[in-house]
């Protein structure tokens, strides 16, 4: 007999819910954290304007703590739904924004337009985004010919576009005289630490639309992964739903790198973690990854600030460290 | 009697290569029709066509009285469903949600199935006879249970006809026929036109009520099995030596193969 499963959205309500639960336990504790010592009363004391009394600890807090977390969340957000979409649409498992190249591609565009002296917003998220695009463009091109989908000449394109994009921010990087170049190299390898509210704010309302589009279009992610041909049976709008979705996804990547350079491997890590926890359907998987890569880069951004002694390091290193051994893992069990 | 497809002087060809070459034939609806022919005849380009897939670069195609492009999407999907030769399960859906896509074409702007989908659903996987599976990955089944899998997802979609790509291909005997009886209650009892491409012609002769015989993308020959299965157009078709006499199960024609060893020299 089957069991009568709980309706879709009230596993969805729940899930989420949960997962925001955790979110939200974890931008207070990176709210908490750092080189001004508070303890977590004093910290959630002001958050709630209930000790208003400490100047200093509520200006750190609202300055420089509050907008960094919050930056973290959005980001971690946004590349981990960048991986979850490129895994659909491509099929591939091991699709990501960053190991495709396209935030590098996305880094490129923004290195230039920082060296033309353009605001953050518009300036450089656009130049970022045409970046982005081209790299896109260019390797569905290479690894296409009958079959785009090909496991290998889609990661093998990937890698070389990645190392032609390293080169050309090398070489943008060694021709520039500019004394920003230390800001440069520090955001390059994934930056947190830039936003205040105000540019957070904008952040927020470029990726959230992007979000919703995606959730709206997480059934037909469902289908497409049937193939294309038995999902166009089923009523889907393939080119649309494809360009729609890529589109979105390098917009959504090429404004997080214009604001905090490049994090790699987020989207592989919290997409695959929830897929393996919740399953395989999109409709789940999209809020999930929202809610849970926001999670994972505020942890990683907390160990990133508190592992060294002194200063920091780039939440970016931690990422990479995380995420290319568990690329390797998941590369030896598809070979399989 | 009705005509569930209506195809007239259909063509297309990829490149310079010509497919299809001026196909017309009907099917009626609640009709077992199998499409016969060998290799690269066109069989799967004329699938796709009959699906929506590909779009013919020439001819007519009705369905159901309709030309195809005058179809939404979504309301062709509702109308026709298909099978395809060759699915992987890439990722691990059970086979519940798996049949439960076959709602997809009827579901609102968010995308989330009610309870009278979960319901069709339970029905399709009860009516393949696959309860027992039903909670199980689709990456632990076998090629034949997968395929029924397949033809659940199709039934879910409650259309009115059912297109297959060659459903037995890789399946052992027993559960050749038990997919081919299963397409037959399905015609009979929900009265959904199943057209399929077949390439044995035992079980063609078996169970389909016409046949469409098409040889280099042409009609070759078409109609009842033992209108279509006889001796000088298999020939012609698949260019080897058959033997075609009734079977002994009934009034139908049966092919053997000749190998060379076997024939008679003159």
């Amino acid at each position: 007999m089957i069991n009568a499963k709980p309706i879709l959205l009230t596993r969805l309500m729940i899930i989420s819910f949960l997962l925001l639960m955790v979110l939200v336990a974890v931008m207070l504790l990176g709210i908490s954290v750092g080189p001004t010592q508070s303890t977590m009363r004093n910290v959630l004391q002001t958050i709630f304007g209930m000790h208003a009394s400490d100047a200093m600890l509520n200006t750190i807090i609202w300055k420089i703590r509050f907008p960094r977390v919050l930056l973290s969340a959005l980001v971690g957000a946004a590349l981990s739904l960048g991986g979850l979409v490129f895994q659909a649409l491509l099929r591939n498992p091991l699709a990501e924004p960053y190991i495709l190249g396209i935030s590098g591609g996305s880094a490129i565009g923004a290195i230039i337009g920082i060296l033309m002296g353009f605001s953050r917003f518009p300036g450089v998220s656009l130049t970022a985004f045409t970046g982005s695009i081209a790299t896109l463009v260019l390797i569905l091109a290479m690894s296409s010919g009958q079959t785009i989908l090909k496991k290998d000449a889609l990661l093998l394109s990937g890698v070389m576009v990645n190392a032609f994009c390293a080169a050309v921010i090398m070489f943008l990087i060694s021709m520039t005289q500019d004394t920003r170049l230390h800001n440069i190299i520090f955001w390059l390898m994934g930056d947190l630490s830039l936003g205040d509210m105000r540019q957070v704010g904008i952040l927020a309302v470029i990726l959230l639309p992007c979000f919703v589009l995606v959730f709206w279009l997480s059934n037909p992610m469902n289908l497409l992964l049937m193939g294309k041909e038995l999902a166009q049976t089923m009523g889907v709008n393939i080119k649309l739903i494809t360009v729609t979705l890529l589109v979105a996804t390098s917009f959504m990547v090429s404004a997080t790198v214009s604001y905090c350079g490049l994090v790699g491997f987020v989207g592989l890590v919290m997409p695959h973690l929830l897929r393996l926890v919740f399953g395989p359907d999109h409709r789940i998987l999209v809020p999930a990854c929202v809610l849970g890569g926001g999670t994972y880069l505020v942890v990683c951004d907390i160990l990133a600030r508190t592992l060294p002694k002194q200063g920091e390091i780039p939440a970016g290193v931690i990422t990479a460290m995380i995420g290319a051994p568990l690329f390797i893992y998941l590369l030896k069990r598809t070979a399989k | 009697m009705n005509t569930a497809i209506d195809v007239k002087n259909l063509s297309h060809s990829f490149g310079e290569h010509l497919v299809l070459k001026n196909i017309s034939f009907q099917v009626p609806t609640k009709d077992f029709f199998i499409v016969i022919g060998p290799n690269g005849s066109g069989k799967t380009t004329l699938m796709k066509a009959l699906s929506g897939i590909l779009k013919p670069q020439a001819g007519r195609l009705e369905i159901l009285n309709r030309p195809i492009d005058r179809y939404q999407r979504k309301a062709l999907a509702r109308t026709i469903a298909f099978v395809p030769q060759m699915l992987s399960a890439d990722f691990p859906f059970t086979v519940f949600e798996m049949v439960l896509m076959g709602r997809s074409p009827y579901l609102g702007i968010l995308g989330l199935e009610e309870e009278e989908d979960m319901e069709i659903a339970r029905q399709a996987i009860a009516f393949t006879g696959m309860e027992n599976l039903a909670h199980r990955k689709l990456d632990q089944l076998s090629g034949g249970e997968q395929q029924r899998v397949f033809i659940a997802r199709a039934i879910c979609q409650e259309p009115d006809v059912i297109l297959l790509d060659e459903p037995t291909a890789s399946l052992d005997l027993a559960y050749q026929v038990r997919i081919m009886d299963l397409m037959e209650r399905l015609k009979n009892e929900k009265g959904i036109t199943v057209v399929m491409v077949s390439h044995d012609v035992n079980l063609a002769a078996m169970y389909a009520d016409h046949l469409l015989l098409i040889h280099d993308g042409q009609v070759l020959c078409q109609g009842l099995p033992d209108e279509v299965l006889t001796y000088k157009t298999l020939e012609e078709a698949y260019g080897c030596t058959l033997l075609v006499d009734e079977s002994p199960l009934g009034k139908f024609p049966r092919v053997t193969l000749v190998p060379k060893k076997y024939m008679i020299k003159e």
